[in-house]
């Protein structure tokens, strides 16, 4: 490898593990004020949606295919399937979709 | 003994919740290790990045840094701006982490992705150390194989299956999202308040997306936890 390529690995190695680990040791064993655990419990929800939208319009180059995804995804984790179902059945209406058109 | 089985079950439980994300990791991992190829890194190279790194969204970016002969140090900063989310993500997690040894979180958090973020915190109750290394050891080895076998035997994949692959970690967040939406109005309005903003800061071109998603989700959680603050103060006088 490289000097270059391996100074590359090092570094992103470095900066994406930080962040990921820093919290757990600055937080470790205090309790924060109610109003900044209330805005914690918030960030799952709302990283989720940031998370799928604008995303899931354009994983793929034909937006109608990706909408029909997204369409059947909300659908399918609606009637209440686990998170393997509303994954696999997606992907299976998309497949059908795309060998039918 | 009690501990080991209930290690055990945290364990499986954690690989369990982590299929949907092994599956999702296919596709984009057999693109990245294809692309790494093209962008003539070695195999050895191509893998560290994978197993070092393990963060999709920076390698891919990485790539295309490389190709264009970008700098060290640009590269770096680029990265850690794209993953800077994660400190919020692993401060969410640590509200729900158990009280163990500082060891089991600081070798856990190495697998925060968004993907495993958005598992662990939807799941019901606390986060055990087993259970994380459930949900990171299938994400993280479909990731790794998968990054390989891109490099190795290309995108083999029928193209048809490739594309509609594309939904998979779409599906799986928003199968992990819909069920909070039919019982709670707040999770709605906070998933629907951070999409629109990311929405708008995207397509603006306002910020990089590692910086969209961080800021939405910010503005969101906080100005929805200061709305309900200010209702409950109004309610109680």
């Amino acid at each position: 490898m490289s000097t270059t390529m391996a100074s590359i690995v090092l570094g992103m190695t470095f900066v994406t593990y930080i962040p990921r680990m820093l919290p757990f040791v600055l937080l470790r064993g205090k309790e924060l004020p109610s109003f900044w655990q209330g805005i914690l419990k918030n960030v799952p929800y709302a990283t989720l949606g940031a998370l799928i939208f604008p995303g899931v319009l354009n994983f793929h180059e034909n937006i109608s295919f990706a909408l029909i995804g997204a369409a059947a995804a909300f659908l399918i984790a609606f009637t209440g399937a686990n998170i393997i179902i509303t994954v696999l059945g997606s992907i299976g209406i998309l497949t059908v979709l795309s060998l039918f058109s | 003994m009690e501990t080991t089985a209930a290690a055990q079950s945290e364990f499986k439980d954690g690989l369990a919740a982590g299929t949907g994300i092994a599956i999702g990791y296919v596709p984009a991992a057999l693109t990245y290790g294809l692309l790494a190829k093209s962008a003539e890194l070695t195999f050895i190279e191509t893998m560290s990045l994978s197993i070092f790194v393990f963060a999709g969204a920076a390698q891919y970016i990485a790539l295309s840094l490389i190709t264009i002969g970008t700098g060290v140090f640009e590269i770096v900063l680029t990265t850690f701006i794209l993953n800077i989310r994660h400190f919020l993500m692993s401060a969410a997690l640590n509200e729900k982490a158990e009280e163990e040894a500082m060891w089991k979180k600081a070798a856990y958090s190495f697998g925060v992705t968004d993907e495993t973020f958005s598992v662990a915190a939807m799941k019901s109750g606390s986060i055990h150390s087993s259970f994380m290394a459930g949900l990171i050891l299938i994400s993280y080895s479909s990731w790794v194989l998968g990054s390989g076998l891109g490099f190795v035997a290309g995108n083999a994949m029928p193209p048809v299956v490739q594309e509609s692959m594309g939904i998979a970690l779409y599906a799986m967040f928003i199968g992990l999202l819909v069920p909070s939406l039919k019982t709670s109005l707040k999770a709605v309005i906070l998933a629907v308040t951070a999409a629109v903003l990311n929405c708008i800061f995207t397509y603006s071109g306002a910020l990089s997306s590692g910086w969209a998603i961080i800021i939405s989700t910010l503005i969101a959680s906080i100005s929805i936890e200061v709305a309900g603050q200010v209702r409950r103060k109004g309610e109680i006088e």
